[in-house]
């Protein structure tokens, strides 16, 4: 039955999709092609979309896989299958946090893992700005457009915070780059 | 404002705005749940996201399941949680009942090309600022710098080796570290 199979299907990437929706993309892939719900060209699109538009990548694809499957329905039980075990997972640790993070160990493990992810971070956003602004990274073509709107962008977010008091909020540089991206390519 | 409705809004919000998954969600929840809201630290903020990162799921319902949680209990969870999938879910399943050529529409293209930009200077401006709160010992600068530099590596070359991988690693070399030196905490207040 298509609802069982959205749902054990999604419950599984789910549990398994460690480090983002990047990370997962694989095993999502396979999921969702062992089902046979979709093909892979459809699949490859439905990522793109899902890659598009606001909200979590992961959970994105669930609802979209799900309302192509089978409505609203498959819709709403893809989408709670594909967020029930970090919801679940998170509260278990939220009640045993305090103990858990308390223990040494566990506090040396974090002592690595946090400057690691701070890393993992740092480069992940270095890494799409210069794949923006470098139409191909082996031979520096610069792509100049992205580059001035890099630089334009970069310099409203962060000069705003020497004017204002807090600077302009994320969601008003997304909706700005948005505007711009329409204007500067669109015209 | 009940706080529960206000954990669905601000919620909402993040995740009607968030594109380009988790990292660049990092700034937009620093911005509404630690400086503007103050439901959260800054420290907690990183808390989370260690956790996110080392739990399975998408880091943005790692993120609202903690907040929410912290706030309220179950139901700050739940409504958080929901609030944070709601818009999406609404704005996929429009787009699968109605739209079946979503990316060739010319203006949501360009839209996007517009907005990739801002995400990575979100990314950016993220790690900008948890480098700033940093530890500034020693072990972690080293740890941080070098997995930055080979993330970059990963990326650029495409190498089958992935960031859970790199994670594994610093775990592994800071409980060496534990086992051989100790507690570095507790030797900085014994000085």
């Amino acid at each position: 039955m298509i609802y069982l199979e959205l749902l054990f299907g999604f419950l599984k990437v789910g549990f398994f999709a460690f480090g983002g929706a990047y990370g997962a993309i694989p095993l999502i892939r396979d999921v969702v092609l062992s089902y046979g719900w979709i093909g892979d060209e459809m699949l490859t699109y439905m990522i793109a979309v899902s890659e598009s538009t606001p909200g979590p990548i992961m959970v994105n694809l669930a609802t979209y896989v799900g309302s192509s499957q089978a409505g609203l329905p498959g819709a709403l039980i893809a989408t709670a299958a594909v967020v029930l075990p970090s919801f679940i997972i998170i509260l278990v640790i939220m009640v045993l946090l305090k103990r858990i993070l308390k223990n040494p160990w566990v506090q040396a493990v974090l002592r690595g893992l946090k400057p690691c992810i701070i890393g993992i971070i740092l480069a992940t956003g270095v890494y799409m700005i210069l794949n923006h602004c470098f139409l191909n990274l082996n031979d520096f073509s610069v792509d100049i457009t992205a580059t001035l709107m890099t630089a334009g962008l970069s310099l409203v977010y962060f000069g705003s915070r020497k004017v204002l008091k807090n600077g302009i909020s994320p969601i008003a540089l997304i909706g700005l780059s948005a505007v711009a991206g329409i204007a500067v390519y669109g015209l | 404002m009940g706080i529960l409705l206000d954990l669905f809004l601000t919620f909402a919000k993040v995740g009607l705005f968030t594109f380009g998954g988790g990292y660049a969600m990092i700034a937009l929840i620093e911005n509404a749940c630690v400086e503007r809201k103050a439901w959260i630290t800054h420290d907690e903020m990183m808390d989370v996201t260690v956790i996110a990162e080392s739990t399975p799921g998408p880091i943005a319902i790692n993120c609202a399941t903690y907040v929410g949680y912290k706030q309220k209990g179950f139901a700050g969870a739940l409504v958080a949680t929901l609030g944070m999938v709601l818009p999406s879910f609404l704005v996929i399943f429009l787009i699968s009942m109605f739209l079946d050529n979503f990316l060739d529409i010319r203006w949501v293209a360009h839209a996007f090309q517009g907005i990739r930009i801002a995400v990575g200077i979100l990314i950016l401006d993220a790690a900008i600022r948890m480098i700033r709160k940093m530890h500034k010992r020693l072990v972690p600068r080293i740890i941080m710098v070098c997995s930055a530099v080979a993330m970059f590596l990963i990326d650029i070359f495409a190498l089958r080796f992935s960031s859970i991988a790199l994670m594994l690693v610093a775990a592994a070399v800071s409980l060496c570290i534990f086992m051989i030196k100790g507690n570095p905490a507790r030797e900085g207040k014994a000085k």
